[in-house]
Order: structure tokens, then C-alpha cells, then sequence
């Protein structure tokens, strides 16, 4: 084989291999990218019901609530616009607190009662210094401009009191 | 004082590298021999100054002097001696004078032992060389000064993360960063062979050992990062595809085919090309890595709150480095010829498939790395990108690597006589096939093909490895040290795979609620809650655990894993308790208090998890073994070459 026929070849080759790549990585992204979406989102339907996303805010104060002794628990997620109720079974992370920042990763479940619910396969709980995931301060400076902006349009201001909660029944996981 | 004194250091160093950077060039190019021993003496004065900088910012560490502004952010009176030190280079702007005292070694060495090498090259490096550390003297000084005054000085520190007071911990920045900073060395170095036109295998011969203790650290730095994650951070994880692990590990692929790829530069003059984008990539890899680390665009337990500006700087600067240095690339690629042919069955082939497989996978791991941030720049929402992405992408060219990785180590230059070889490997692979079904169906009792082909592609490269040196020493010959270094090197990236595939196929992780005297069993080991009690620690406080292990009825161990408050910053941290085996680790990790006496636990059985950081042991001292070689300490006894390679005589005569 001429030298300049083997460098076709191995070009060829190697064409294939990138090509082969990334036909590989377009495939392994479509399943893999998780989106994130905050609480005022899910509320308004942008969230996919059944499909795996990353769901961020802030802990409600006073809203984790557990069955002593047992491994389930709930708690709501807010952007201080609206709340989002999570039922999480498993270890929770150092960082977890109420009134700081979290994000979950998980399912939304069909509205139970007109209530949404989310069920999360993990709880993160990882930031800087500043204890507020980057995604999650985004997501509460959109949220805290469209109360001003409706603030300004209404003459009584936009309440955002924690709803009560019921006492929660069997987790459906 | 000497704080002041540590900043004006910093001012000085910065102005010396700017001086090696001119009179370093101008001088090589111009070929004034005093200009370039005013390079020379750049270098060592600039090193004199940086490390002065660092001792002094050490020093306002170790004497709690909270008037200086990182320190009181960093540092704490009850925090122990040593980890006053660690905090030095704990946050952002200490770190970076740690980056840069690192890099400035690095140069001194160059100007220092570069026997072999004509003057005007070894110029033209340290003038690179000063232009990268110039640049990183004056992001330090304008961005990021760690010695700046907290005036009125603050009374206590914030304390250091508590997460970062570990050995371990205090290890993992000056080793990582000996590893991606010491790339600098072969991007300046091909950078040099780009000016003068000129790369032969006398280049290639002196730039591998730089390479090698390079990639070495990285190694040794990645895997202490790795086994720290796994036993402090408490859930037994050892690797995430975090953005900034991937940060690090991309330029350790890119080592990785560069030392491959000199060496056929080196032994017949060939893959020119390869070297010098694997260098320059390598390194730019490395500064990508400081700017995701340090811009605030990534999420991570890593990622320091960083303003805009620095990252800003650092993307400039970046765009400079590689962007210069491709130019120079585009500019002088046709000269950089070489005649020599190999067949398609030959060492030159395999490490070509290493090089090409090498690449992929670094691009796709960068592609996953870098597309939320597209993304989020381009305004078109917040995504992430999953572990499993990264698995996949990482996998599918890994599998055939290894499975090359047994062959190509026997293949000969040029053409490789493989009729020989092939008894003795398919013998191998029977052996490893054995024991691939032995380990799944036999000890484990789970089978699936991606569980074997693990097994078998671990083993393989073990039993290859094994190959020459046990050939030899039967033989009565002895080893050299070159061929003894490749062989332990791909023995430890077996032992390595082997870690992997095993605990990744046969881990049990399981969360549960126990109660005082509650027993839970976990893969064959039952684990008894026996109570919880208060202890107190220098500088914490923790509610400790008391488990007991046993096996069949026989006590194994009893583990103390702890929840620990640190007194000055407040958020919990958890101890996990480890029980070590070569052959498992049996992990418990305390989650929440549930009331009633019952805690939230997480139990963990990890068969054969410490390989994967014995891997990477063994890996660095293969390394260490290759650069005993006595080909890269011979004088070179002859005249400078200057002799072109496009001349396929001396290739030949060469090679």
C-alpha cells in the first residue's frame, strides 16, 4: 500500500472514530440532560410530568415534616411565589436547612387534590459560601421582579404564606 | 509589616517575569548570550520573590494576624498549626499565589537542568514560561491580592471549611497543581520548537521526563482528591463527573497521550504534529480548568464565589495562550515534516489508536463539561448534565483502549512481528476470561456482559503487563528501566479497572432508620446499632455512634462514625466510619436524627474499592521507574543537532 493510500486510510479511519463519537455523545445527551426548573414553573405547566428534572428554591421555613423514627419525610420547596410540596425517603445532606437553598432531583407526580407533588430521588444540598445554589438565587430574583411588577398593577399586595399542610399519607414512590 | 513586604515581593516577581519573558525571547532570537543569561537570572530571582511571598502570607497565617483580610476569611485561633498552613492555599486568592509559586519552580528547574538542550531553546522556553507566569503575577496583583488589610483587624477568623481540615485535603491543591501547572513546561517547550522551526527527537527525548513527573502529580493528585471525596465526604461516592473533576482530568488524558505520542517522536520522529497539539492542548486544558474553577459559572463543592472580573481575565488570558500558540502552529506546520512511514500493524499504529481514542474522550467529557454553560450564556435555560452521560461517553472509547492497550505494549516499531506474541496473549486472555467468569458468577454471583467485559479487560491488562518482564527475568536479562516503568504503568491502570468494575458492578448502598440495638444486615455483614453518645474535639463537638460489625457470628470491627457541629462554622459535617480491606470497605455514615432514639444511616458495602487508588499508586510509580532511564541523563556528547528532520537518512540512521 502506498504511503499516501495508508494515510487516506487512516484518515478515513479516524473520520469514523470522531464521526462514531459523536453520534455516541448526541445519543447519551437526549437521555441524560436534566433540566432545572423552579417552583413558579411547575406551577404554571412547564415541567414534564413523568420525565426526571431538577427542581430548585428555597426550603420553607417550618415545613419539613417526618414520621418519628422513619426514613420518609416532606418538605416545600419555594421561590417565595409559589410552593411546591417533596416527598423525599433517604439520608438528607449536611447542608440541608430550612431557609437556605436546595435542589432536587425527581418526579413530578399527576396533582393529587389540585396540589402538585414531587418525589425526589436525591436532595442537593451543595453551594459556596454564600449558601445559595447560583440557579436557585436566579430563580428568586425572576420571581421576586414579577411580584413587583404585579405589585405595582394590584393595589393589595401578592400574600405568600406557607400553606398548611395535611398530615401526609402512604408516599407514592 | 511583612505582609507589606510579601505584596511588594509579589510586585517585584511580576516585573522579573516580564523581564524573562524579553529578554528570553529577544534574547534567543537576536542570539545575545548575555540577554539570555539575564533570562536565566530572571527566573531564579523571580522564584526568590514568590516564594517569599507565599512565606510571608504563611507566616500571617501561622501568627492568626486577622488584620490581613483572607486570613480573617480563612482561618481561625483554634484551628490547628498544620491546617493554619493548608489554609493558605484554601480559598481563592491563596490558592492562586500557590498556582503561581508552582509554576515559578517549575521554571527555576528549567533554567537550571537543561544539560542537552542549546541555549537559544531553553531561552525561548523561560521567555514563555515568563510570559505565563507573568500574566498569572498580574491577575494575582490586580484581582485576586491575599494580602489585602481588613483594617479595623478583625478579632476571630471565619475559620477554615471544616470540610478542608484533612491531610488529605491539605495535600490534594500542591499535588494537582505541581501535575496541570507543570504542563506549562511541554507547552512551552513545543511553543520554543515552533519559533525556531525545528522539533527532532533530541527535543522529544528531553521534554518526556518533564512530561512524566508532570503527569506523575496529576495522577497522585486526582486519586488524593478521589479518596478523600470517598471517605470525608462521608457517601462513599469516589467520583462524580463534577465540572471541575472533569477540569482536572481532561489534562491528565491529554498527558497521558503526550508522553505516548513522545515517544514515537522520539524513537523515529514521527507524530511531530500530535505532540505539539497534545501539548498545547493539554496545558490550555489546564488554564480552562483554573477559569471554571474560579470565573462562578460552575456549581460545585469546588467552585470558589468568584466575581465576574477574574473570570473575565482568566477567559483573555486563555484565549491568548492557546490562541497564540496556534497561530505559531498554522504558521510553522510545514515544517514540521517527517518521511518515514510505519506499517499498519505496528507500535507507531497502536499509539496512533491511543492518541485518537485519548482525544475523543477528553473532547466528549469537555463537551458535557461545557454545554450547560453554553447553554446558561446563551439564555436558553439551566440544564445539567447527568453522571450517566459521562459513564457512557467515557466508557465506549475506553473499552477498545484497553483492549489495545495488551497488544500494543508488545508491538514492535515500524512492524510489529505479532506472530510471535500471540500464543502467549491468547493465553492471557483465556486467564482472564477465566477470571472474569470466576469473579462474576463464582464470588458474586451476578453476571451481565458489561460485568464481564470488565472483569476481562482489568485482567487483561494485568497478565500483559506481567508479560515482558517476567519473559526477561526468566530469560536472565535484566529489565530496563524504561521498559520496567511502561509495564508497571500499565499494570497499575489494570488494578485500576479492576477497582472500578468491581465495586461500580457489586456495591450495595442502602439508606435505613436504626434504633439503639437495632441489627440491619448489608451484603453478608450484619450491622448492630449499638447506641449514640456526645464527644468533643478541638474544635468541635459531635455526637459519635457506636456500630458493630460482625460476619457469620465473628466480630469484624466497631466502627465510630460521628455527626460533628464545628464550633465557629455551624453546619454539620459527617464522619463516615470505614472499616478498610483490600478486599472491601464496609461503610456507615450517620444522616438526621429521625427522633425516638432513631437515626437516619447509610450503610455501604464496597468490594474492592481501595484498587482504584492502589491503581493510580502503581500508575505514578511506573512513571517514577520510566524516568530512571539512563537515556534521559546521557550528556549529549556531540555538537547541537541541527540537523532537519525531513531527511529520512537521519531518521533512518535514527531510529
Amino acid at each position: 500500500m502506498t504511503p499516501r493510500r495508508r494515510r487516506m486510510m487512516f484518515v478515513a479511519l479516524i473520520l469514523l472514530a470522531v464521526g462514531g463519537a459523536v453520534a455516541l455523545a448526541l445519543t447519551a445527551f437526549k437521555q441524560n440532560i436534566l433540566y432545572y426548573y423552579d417552583p413558579s414553573a411547575v406551577i404554571a405547566g412547564k415541567a414534564p410530568t413523568g420525565r426526571t428534572f431538577r427542581l430548585g428554591g428555597m426550603v420553607e421555613n417550618g415545613s419539613v415534616k417526618r414520621i418519628p423514627g422513619q426514613l420518609d419525610m416532606q418538605f416545600d420547596i419555594t421561590d417565595y411565589a409559589h410552593e411546591i410540596t417533596v416527598l423525599y425517603s433517604g439520608v438528607l445532606p449536611d447542608l440541608f436547612r430550612e431557609g437556605q437553598g436546595v435542589i432536587v432531583r425527581g418526579k413530578l407526580l399527576a396533582a393529587v387534590n389540585g396540589k402538585q407533588q414531587f418525589v425526589a430521588e436525591e436532595v442537593l444540598a451543595k453551594h459556596d459560601e454564600k449558601y445559595m445554589p447560583p440557579e436557585v438565587a436566579a430563580s428568586l430574583k425572576k420571581a421576586h421582579e414579577a411580584r413587583r411588577v404585579t405589585q405595582t398593577v394590584q393595589t393589595a399586595p401578592v400574600s405568600n404564606e406557607a400553606q398548611t399542610l395535611t398530615a401526609a399519607g402512604p408516599t407514592a414512590n | 509589616m511583612s505582609v507589606e513586604l510579601g505584596h511588594f515581593a509579589l510586585i517585584l516577581a511580576f516585573s522579573l517575569a516580564l523581564a524573562q519573558a524579553f529578554f528570553g525571547l529577544a534574547g534567543a532570537t537576536t542570539h545575545r548570550a548575555h540577554w539570555m543569561a539575564a533570562a536565566r537570572s530572571a527566573v531564579i530571582g523571580q522564584l526568590v520573590f514568590v516564594v517569599f511571598a507565599f512565606g510571608c502570607l504563611a507566616a500571617a497565617f501561622l501568627r492568626n494576624d486577622f488584620s490581613v483580610l483572607y486570613v480573617a476569611g480563612n482561618s481561625n485561633t483554634e484551628l490547628p498549626a498544620f491546617y493554619r498552613v493548608a489554609a493558605v492555599w484554601g480559598a481563592h486568592e491563596g490558592s492562586l499565589l500557590l498556582w503561581l509559586m508552582v509554576l515559578v519552580i517549575w521554571s527555576a528547574a528549567v533554567g537550571v537542568f537543561n544539560r542537552g538542550m542549546s541555549t537559544e531553546f531553553i531561552s525561548k522556553v523561560l521567555g514563555v514560561l515568563g510570559l505565563v507566569s507573568g500574566g498569572f503575577a498580574l491577575f494575582i496583583i490586580a484581582t485576586s491580592n491575599p494580602f489585602e488589610r481588613l483594617l479595623p483587624a478583625a478579632l476571630q477568623g471565619r475559620d477554615l471549611n471544616p470540610l478542608l481540615q484533612d491531610p488529605a485535603l491539605a495535600a490534594h491543591p500542591p499535588m494537582l497543581y505541581t501535575g496541570y501547572v507543570g504542563l506549562a513546561v511541554p507547552f512551552a517547550c513545543a511553543v520554543a520548537a515552533l519559533i525556531e522551526g525545528k522539533l527532532d527527537a533530541n527535543w522529544a527525548r528531553w521534554v518526556k521526563p518533564w512530561t512524566i513527573v508532570a503527569w506523575l502529580f496529576l495522577t497522585l493528585g486526582i486519586a488524593l482528591g478521589s479518596f478523600w471525596a470517598y471517605y470525608e465526604l462521608g457517601w462513599g461516592g469516589w467520583w462524580f463527573w463534577d465540572p471541575v473533576e472533569n477540569a482536572s482530568f481532561m489534562p491528565w488524558l491529554m498527558a497521558t497521550a503526550l508522553i505516548h505520542s513522545l515517544s514515537v517522536t522520539e524513537k523515529r520522529g514521527l507524530f511531530k504534529s500530535w505532540t505539539i497539539l497534545l501539548a498545547i492542548f493539554g496545558f490550555s486544558l489546564s488554564l480552562l480548568g483554573t477559569f471554571l474553577v474560579r470565573s462562578g459559572v460552575l456549581i460545585s463543592v469546588h467552585a470558589f464565589a468568584s466575581d465576574p472580573s477574574r473570570g473575565l481575565f482568566i477567559l483573555i488570558f486563555l484565549a491568548l495562550c492557546i490562541g497564540g500558540a496556534l497561530t505559531l502552529y498554522a504558521w510553522r506546520a510545514p515544517r514540521l515534516q517527517s518521511n518515514a512511514g510505519f506499517h499498519i500493524i505496528s507500535r507507531e499504529s497502536f499509539l496512533l489508536f491511543n492518541n485518537v481514542l485519548l482525544v475523543v474522550a477528553a473532547s466528549l467529557i469537555l463537551l458535557g463539561t461545557l454545554y450547560p454553560l453554553f447553554i446558561d450564556a446563551l439564555n436558553l435555560g439551566k440544564i445539567s448534565v447527568g453522571p450517566p452521560y459521562f459513564a457512557v461517553v467515557f466508557l465506549i472509547p475506553m473499552l477498545p483502549l484497553l483492549f489495545l492497550v495488551g497488544i500494543g505494549m508488545h508491538a514492535s516499531w515500524k512492524q510489529a512481528k505479532l506472530a510471535a506474541m500471540r500464543k502467549p496473549l491468547l493465553i492471557a486472555l483465556g486467564v482472564a476470561a477465566l477470571f472474569a467468569v470466576t469473579i462474576t458468577l463464582l464470588i458474586y454471583g451476578r453476571m451481565s456482559v458489561l460485568k464481564f467485559v470488565g472483569q476481562l479487560a482489568g485482567a487483561w491488562v494485568i497478565l500483559s503487563s506481567l508479560y515482558q518482564p517476567i519473559t526477561r527475568w526468566r530469560a536472565g536479562q535484566r529489565v530496563p528501566p524504561g521498559i520496567l516503568g511502561m509495564c508497571v504503568a500499565h499494570l497499575g491502570l489494570g488494578v485500576f479497572v479492576l477497582g472500578v468494575t468491581t465495586v461500580e458492578s457489586y456495591k450495595i448502598e442502602k439508606d435505613l432508620s436504626l434504633g439503639t440495638g437495632q441489627t440491619v444486615t448489608v451484603g453478608h455483614y450484619d450491622f448492630n446499632w449499638v447506641d449514640t453518645h456526645q464527644v468533643t474535639g478541638p474544635n468541635y463537638d459531635a455526637i459519635e455512634a457506636t456500630v458493630r460489625i460482625t460476619h457469620d457470628g465473628q466480630e469484624v470491627t466497631v466502627l465510630h462514625p460521628q455527626k460533628r457541629v464545628y464550633h465557629v462554622q455551624t453546619s454539620p459535617m459527617t464522619e463516615a466510619g470505614i472499616d478498610a480491606h483490600w478486599q472491601r470497605d464496609l461503610l456507615v455514615s450517620m444522616g438526621d436524627d429521625l427522633g425516638n432514639g432513631v437515626w437516619s444511616v447509610r450503610v455501604q458495602y464496597k468490594p474492592l474499592v481501595r484498587f482504584i487508588w492502589l491503581g493510580a499508586v502503581i500508575m505514578a510509580i511506573g512513571g517514577f521507574i520510566g524516568l530512571l532511564d539512563r537515556r534521559y541523563r546521557t550528556v549529549k556528547q556531540t555538537a547541537e543537532q541541527t540537523v532537519q528532520v525531513s531527511d529520512p537518512v537521519s531518521v533512518a540512521a535514527r531510529s
